[in-house]
């Protein structure tokens, strides 16, 4: 089985638990999380999307580009103060499909950039680019939906989402998610510009996201500035590095492999083999993994087991310094046992609380 | 969340099952609440879908549209989601009952509504979606070419203040179920999961032979508890996907109608669960005894909605897009003024809350040890009436200063002053209070019985809010009818009242 490889969506998925070296090594290795969830016996999460939204996006993506991209430019124009002159667009996405097709694309990409970046073709929008990002020994080939042509000197890459923007106002968190995988993008190009001679610079580090207008089909853009993601998404790639490094340290007989036997034959590795391997990878689970790893719902049964306080999410973990099982912690809140020095002050503070807990409430303090 | 939620959390965990957060009930609930469960088509901006609606436990209507994509169709279910809510709010407006007030800088008799509407949904996506139903609404015109049922834009309205009113702390007009329950109880998962109705149902009221471990576990399955909305299960969406398709193509009116209510039974089948979990939360609710601030805070909001209903009666105009600077101020003003007074009215209505100011030194209980019912002292002109009470605590409260004036929430009446404060070798204090008022205007001894604590009482003593009084509400000057309410009125052009909805 060829390992999957990365896209924007999923590099942007690895800024949000950057602690946790189970899901960086996993994802280095190429690994189906969905998949391997289903191994190991746990639903992999609700991430299915719905043919309602899928319909809906692919409408107005095709919407945004029809009638040779009018109104994209419209938008480029207004939003970046694009001189008049008519841009011309390269829509690379001819061949669609198979992982040699998108081979073609990037380096066709590529060819395109080289007369971008000499200002040959300086009015040259990108439809359907194929950028490459290197990760961790691997290559991953990411599709923005556009590349803006040279405005001001720079490019922008342009993010085309389907919730809508009412009275100016997008869904914050969905705002957020378009910008981590724009950031990726960026990202991707700026390495692509210098391995061809030119500045980083020449991209801008602000996107435009194109969505809905109100509860119409009319495209609306903003620009929106990505420095933050930016940082974000380079400490990630510099930890997926590493992250070879972890899965060297792993047992001699551990394997990841899926695979199995012929076409529906047994497993060539066994589920508990499985599982031992992920067991020996350290995870850090938090509540909000269940919103983005398919792994989430293993973690969180092995976060229960393990007594681990920080499943219960918000300040919980900080509020707890020390203190990593939630028995241990009531115990010592009880004064079932005492806390050693350097756990006194958060022991204290434990202890007050079950005092006045129990006075309100009437009842015994471990009762 | 503080260290008392935290440790609350932890005792859940344990025992697999909720802890309370709270011994009274914070929230006001009606005695005919209008539950309102929306669903709407994934990937649109705000299509509405289905709707399992009404006032009445055994009797949930259910409102569908066949053809979601359809302006005409989404109109028509606006019109009967109209029909169902405007009668019920319409119901609140015939009896009133008078009362003082300011108004235009003068003192008036003014009348209020004596009971008012209130609006459940399940959780925070149900009233960002009423919202946006509001706001795709709300301009709508009657007239003209573009006219829809007059009940349309007047639901945008109504809808518009309610959910604007849902922001305000304390107010209780339109409410969703996960919030009103966390506020009350806390469970062994985390809040991201107490999102899920069903799962936190789960954890508050396990079924039998079950801990909360395994009903939040069991209600997490979409084929068994669908997702309370208004986003459906995107598994769903398939089987409706194909039903959609086919009722769009039918080409005969038998085969529509068939169509149609295999459509109302699968949608029905989504929303009837998740029916019966919101009025499993109203029980819950209802078996808190209230709060003592909650009539109040209700009060104020039947006065709300009496002059809204007064106003839409009147002028009518809907609610700008957007509040201009000067009013979007005034209501970031309001919002926090709403918040600090809904937080002060918790603390003295309910221990557990008043708890977490114990725990950060605000507040302290203690027992009555001895007083001095007759002490008078020297004051600036002639000698002063203060008696003195003397408490003793287990612990030493680290944020109160000698001097710091301090209120009991049970003697709500009656400022006192920290005079002195001893450590006693066991880690215990014993504190001096001076009396500085609620001795029934007597200005020397002896006041009379119940004025001074009695030895062996339990009492407890804050710092918070010793300015004014946590009931106290802004007087109707500081309170247009827009407080809490829509921005400024705006009258709709042509263009809005043809805004696109595809
Ligand atoms: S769910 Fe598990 S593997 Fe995924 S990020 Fe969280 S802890 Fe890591």
């Amino acid at each position: 089985m060829p390992p999957l490889s990365y896209d924007a969506r999923k590099i942007a998925a690895l800024t949000t638990n950057p602690g946790c070296a189970r899901r960086a090594v996993l994802d280095a290795a190429g690994i189906d999380k969905a998949r391997l969830a289903g191994r190991l016996g746990a639903t992999p999460g609700a991430f299915t999307q719905s043919p309602f939204a899928l319909t809906r996006g692919r409408a107005f993506e095709a919407l945004v580009k029809a009638n040779g991209y009018a109104e994209l430019i419209t938008l480029l124009r207004a939003e970046l103060a694009a001189p008049v002159e008519e841009a011309r667009v390269a829509d690379l996405a001819a061949a669609e499909g198979d992982r040699a097709s998108v081979r073609t694309r990037a380096r066709a990409t590529e060819r395109l950039l080289k007369r971008v970046i000499a200002e040959e073709d300086s009015r040259l929008i990108l439809d359907h680019p194929v950028l490459t990002l290197e990760i961790a020994g691997q290559t991953a080939y990411l599709e923005p939906d556009a590349l803006s042509h040279r405005i001001g000197d720079r490019i922008h890459v342009v993010v085309i989402k389907s919730f809508a923007a009412i009275d100016g106002q997008a869904d914050p968190r969905k705002t957020a998610a378009a910008a981590r995988e724009a950031a990726v993008h960026v990202l991707a190009l700026r390495r692509t510009l210098t391995g061809l001679g030119a500045s980083a610079d020449l991209v801008a580090d602000q996107f435009l996201l194109v969505c809905p207008k109100d509860f119409s089909n009319r495209p609306y853009g903003r620009l929106i500035d990505l420095r933050q993601q930016l940082d974000a998404v380079e400490h990630q790639l510099r930890r997926l590095a590493r992250a070879e490094d972890l899965a060297g340290a792993l047992d001699a007989d551990a394997s990841l492999d899926l695979s199995v036997q012929g076409d529906q034959g047994p497993p060539v590795v066994s589920d508990d083999h499985l599982a031992r391997t992920v067991e020996s990878l350290d995870y850090l689970y938090e509540p909000g993994c269940l919103d983005f790893c398919e792994l989430s719902r293993h973690c969180r049964e092995k976060a229960l087991a393990a007594g681990a306080p920080a499943r219960l999410g918000g300040t919980v973990g900080g509020d707890l310094p020390g203190l990593d099982h939630i028995a241990v912690a009531l115990s010592l809140a009880h004064g079932q046992a005492e806390p050693d020095e350097h756990r006194r002050e958060v022991v204290e503070r434990l202890r007050a609380a079950a005092r006045l807990r129990a006075r309100c409430l009437g009842r015994g303090v471990a009762s | 969340m503080s260290v008392l939620t935290t440790y609350a959390r932890l005792r859940a965990a344990e025992a697999g099952r909720a802890e309370p957060l709270a011994t009274v009930r914070h929230v006001h609930l009606a005695a005919r609440p209008f539950v309102l469960i929306p669903l709407a088509l994934a990937g649109e901006a705000c299509a509405p879908l289905a709707a399992l609606v009404g006032a009445e436990r055994e009797r949930p209507e259910l409102l569908i549209v066949a053809e979601p994509r359809d302006r005409t169709q989404r109109f028509a279910f606006v019109a009967d989601l109209a029909d169902r809510v405007l009668p019920h709010l319409d119901s609140f407006t015939r009896d009133t009952e008078e009362y003082t007030g300011r108004r235009d800088g003068a003192k008036r008799i003014l009348t209020r509504c004596t009971e008012a509407p209130q609006i459940l949904v399940p959780n925070p996506g149900g009233i960002a979606f009423l919202r946006l139903l509001g706001r795709s609404t709300r301009f709508r015109g009657t007239e003209g070419p573009h006219a829809v049922p007059p009940g349309v834009p007047l639901l945008g309205k109504w809808l518009t203040w309610f959910t604007d009113r849902a922001e305000f702390p304390g107010s209780s007009q339109l409410l969703a179920m996960t919030e009103a329950l966390s506020v009350h109880w806390a469970t062994g998962q985390s809040g991201t999961e107490d999102g899920n109705l069903a799962s936190l149902i789960g954890w508050i009221a396990p079924p039998d032979g079950h801990d909360g471990h395994e009903a939040a576990r069991l209600a997490e399955d979409p084929a068994l508890r669908p997702p309370a909305g208004p986003a459906t299960d995107p598994v769903f969406d398939h089987t409706l996907h194909e039903l959609l398709d086919r009722y769009e193509r039918a080409g005969t009116d038998p085969l529509r109608a068939a169509l149609r209510h295999q459509l109302e039974k699968q949608l029905r089948s989504q929303l009837a669960p998740t029916w019966d979990l919101m009025w499993r939360g109203v029980d819950l609710l209802r078996s808190l005894p209230p709060g003592a601030s909650v009539a109040g805070r209700w009060e104020f909001d039947r006065t709300l909605f009496t002059d809204y209903a007064a106003y839409l009666a009147e002028t009518g105009l809907p609610q700008a897009r957007r509040d201009h600077a000067v009013g979007a101020a005034r209501r970031l003003a309001r919002l926090e003024d709403a918040t600090a007074r809904y937080e002060l009215a918790r603390a003295y209505d309910d221990p557990l809350v008043m708890a977490e100011h114990e725990l950060a030194g605000r507040a302290f209980t203690g027992v009555v040890i001895a007083t001095d019912p007759s002490r008078m002292v020297k004051g600036p002109r002639s000698a002063l009436f203060r008696p003195l009470v003397t408490l003793r605590t287990d612990a030493l409260p680290p944020r109160l200063e000698l001097g710091d004036k301090v209120k009991s929430p049970t003697r709500r009446d009656q400022p006192a002053r920290l005079l002195a404060v001893r450590a006693l070798p066991d880690g215990d204090a014993e504190i001096d209070l001076e009396l500085e008022g609620g001795l029934a205007r007597k200005r020397k001894p002896p006041a009379p019985p119940g004025c001074v604590p009695e030895p062996g009482e339990e009492l407890c003593y804050t710092v918070l809010d010793t300015g004014h009084s946590p009931l106290a509400f802004p007087d109707d000057e500081a309170t247009p009818w827009t407080h809490g309410g829509p921005p400024t009125p705006y009258t709709p052009t042509e263009d809005d009242a043809d805004e696109a909805w595809e």
